[in-house]
């Protein structure tokens, strides 16, 4: 849309902001690290890194299906409701086991997915909107589901998933590395993930090549709603409640950032996983090193909102060169 | 109002023309249809629902979120988003609280001024930086937000409103209708004399249509982008800082999820989200429409927020697609 005007004032791009572009995240981890070994005690222990990695996961998970959606140049504002139904229905199903409660839990966030992915690829609404409608919807239905309640969950099943570790890598940090290497995987070496990235390259041009652009596009959708309830289903057995009310809520912003941040541009046609799985963890580390050093949290927003747009700042120009 | 150049293919059928005219008006009118509808039926449906009281209301309700969405308006007609509106509403509404004690002046001034600078600011990034509104916008949500919660001690104050001609702004009112129903009448009827006369209206529309057509032709595309973000950021302190004055507090977590309301209520009212055609008209039916359904689901008493939410997330969702098929009719 913008081409004409980036065309004109396009960056000098040198050796340095190329290097930044590309490693700017992994760079900026690296300096907070370093940053932390010195200034702040007891922050690189790993019973802190496993902390924060605990804390990660839902973000980095719904992260994982936004950078999906972002790739097929859309946006997904509806997982934290997606988040809230599947945390919903958890407390329902649980007197079926663990495992049936789960998967009726990722199915019922499915239904969002559906409902977004059709309305996006069959009616052709544009998906801010379409996930708009979803989002403000789709906590309403959750809210109904629980009765408007929290509802404690007490499966010793369940509740592993939450605290269990094995060899002292607790089993959602797990499941969150398995997720990634299929996303990665889905990505970076099959079809599906070829025609993922030239749907968002150009729809248009992906149509009249005769790629299946609207299945794609609503398996997408899908995937999404279901990585987000898995993350809904992990924050329930973290809690060990099933509080729709508020999970989830302006995930999508964090999810959104971490996408961002990670170099894969808003405007479709590439999709970074390892960069958001940094994204992700970059955001988390700042908001861990802030509170650490006793900055209260309205700083904090200011400056992830600072660092938000010097990332973007520094990848404007790219997504005309690639 | 539409700039969009329709290549006419081949001879129409009048049974073609005609089909294509009442989509247009279907998508035009359509929110003003409905609301009416809403409004007779909720009349027979309950009798504590047409009374002066309960319009009132509604009206002073609405007026906050209509000045808002006037700003959201301009924004999307040019094909932008503006998240950061219900962060700079909370803003305008501290400011002018910590502003009341210079009296009115500095209680519309001060949120005027540094909500507009906000407002320049995103543009500036946006319109001269070649930055994508929905990122810029989306940490001006976060930031400003930081900055009332910094401005408040983490949002454990409240500072209240003392002076009498402050709350009278909110409070007061003119022929029975409250001051802020008044300015949200008069911000609607300035912003579609603009959008009418204006000398940057038809570029606001040509950029949205199609910005690089737009600049080939020349155009201040970048002036245009620019000042819609500083009108949207006037609009939300305005209205930040006459529900401050109504509510005689500038409260810290006012306004969040505002934006999401506003470019509901823009979307409903008819404005494509793809920018390049819409009118204030239809933005103030849609922000009346979903006042007077909240109202309607207060009326029935036995009905919670919850219901509410899904009744106006699965109405945008009917509207937005009754509008891209019609809109779709229209380009066949």
């Amino acid at each position: 849309m913008s081409a004409v005007t980036s065309a004109v004032r396009l960056p000098q791009k040198g050796a340095a902001l190329v290097f930044l572009q590309r490693y700017g995240v992994y760079l900026a981890i690296a300096l907070l690290l370093l940053f932390n070994l010195f200034f702040t005690p007891n922050f690189m222990t790993i019973d802190n890194f496993r902390v924060q990695f605990i804390q990660v996961v839902p973000v980095l998970i719904v992260a994982l299906g936004m950078a999906l959606v972002i790739g097929t140049e859309g946006i997904d504002l509806s997982v934290g409701a997606v988040m809230a139904l599947s945390a919903a229905v958890i407390p329902l199903y649980i007197g079926y086991g663990p495992l049936p409660a789960a998967i009726l839990a990722v199915l019922a966030g499915c239904l969002i997915g559906l409902a977004n992915g059709t309305m996006i690829a069959l009616i052709g609404v544009q998906p801010i909107v379409a996930t708009l409608s979803l989002m403000v919807a789709g906590r309403g239905i959750a809210l109904l589901v629980a009765d408007e309640q929290l509802k404690s969950v007490i499966d010793p099943g369940f509740l592993a998933l939450g605290r269990g570790t094995i060899a002292g890598v607790p089993y959602s940090v797990l499941l969150a590395l398995v997720l990634v290497g299929l996303v990665a995987v889905l990505v970076n070496r099959t079809t599906f993930g070829k025609q993922l990235v030239s749907i968002g390259g150009s729809r248009r041009a992906a149509e009249l090549a005769g790629l299946p652009v609207k299945r794609v596009l609503i398996t997408i959708y899908i995937l999404t709603a279901a990585l987000a309830s898995i993350a809904g289903i992990i924050q329930t057995a973290r809690l060990s409640a099933s509080v729709p009310s508020t999970v989830g809520n302006l995930i999508e912003l964090s999810a959104i950032t971490a996408v961002v941040i990670g170099g894969t541009p808003l405007s479709g046609g590439q999709v970074k996983v390892l960069g958001t799985v940094a994204g992700a963890l970059l955001l988390q580390l700042i908001a861990a090193s802030l509170i650490k050093h006793n900055v209260p949290d309205a700083y904090s927003q200011i400056t992830q909102a600072v660092i938000i747009l010097l990332a973007v700042y520094l990848q404007r120009g790219k997504a005309v060169l690639k | 109002m539409s700039l969009a150049l329709e290549p006419s293919v081949g001879p129409a059928t009048t049974k073609q023309v005609t089909r294509e005219r009442i989509a247009g008006n279907v998508q035009r009118y359509g929110a003003a249809i409905v609301l009416g509808l809403l409004l007779v039926v909720g009349s027979f449906a309950f009798p504590t629902f047409p009374t002066v009281s309960n319009f009132t209301n509604i009206a002073t309700q609405s007026s906050f979120l209509l000045i808002v969405a006037v700003g959201m308006t301009f924004v999307i007609l040019t094909g932008g988003i503006d998240l950061s509106v219900g962060s700079v509403y909370a803003l305008g509404g501290i400011l002018a609280a910590y502003g009341s004690t210079w009296g009115i002046a500095g209680a519309v001034l001060l949120p005027l001024l540094v909500c507009g600078t906000v407002g320049i600011l995103q543009g500036l990034l946006i319109a001269y930086g070649g930055m994508a509104p929905f990122i810029v916008t989306l940490a001006g949500l976060l930031g400003i937000r930081g900055l009332v919660f910094a401005l408040t001690n983490e949002g454990a104050n409240t500072p209240l409103i003392k002076d009498a001609s402050v709350t009278a702004l909110g409070q007061g009112g003119l022929l029975g209708l409250r001051w802020p129903v008044v300015i949200a009448v008069v911000v609607v009827v300035i912003g579609s004399v603009l959008l009418a006369r204006g000398r940057g209206s038809q570029t606001v529309l040509a950029v949205g249509g199609s910005e690089s057509a737009a600049v080939l032709m020349g155009l201040p595309v970048a002036r245009v982008k620019f000042s819609v973000y500083v009108v949207s950021g006037l609009c939300a302190g305005l209205a930040g800082a006459l529900n401050a004055a109504y509510s005689s507090s500038g409260v810290p977590t006012v306004g969040v999820g505002l934006e999401l309301s506003a470019i509901a209520a823009v979307v409903i009212g008819g404005t494509l989200l793809t920018g390049g055609r819409g009118n204030l008209i239809g933005t103030t039916a849609g922000v009346l429409l979903l006042t007077v359904i909240q109202n309607l689901i207060n009326q029935v008493g036995s009905l919670t927020s919850s219901v509410q939410a899904v009744v106006s997330g699965i109405f945008l969702a009917v509207v937005v697609i009754i509008q891209t098929v019609l809109s779709r009719t229209q380009r066949l």
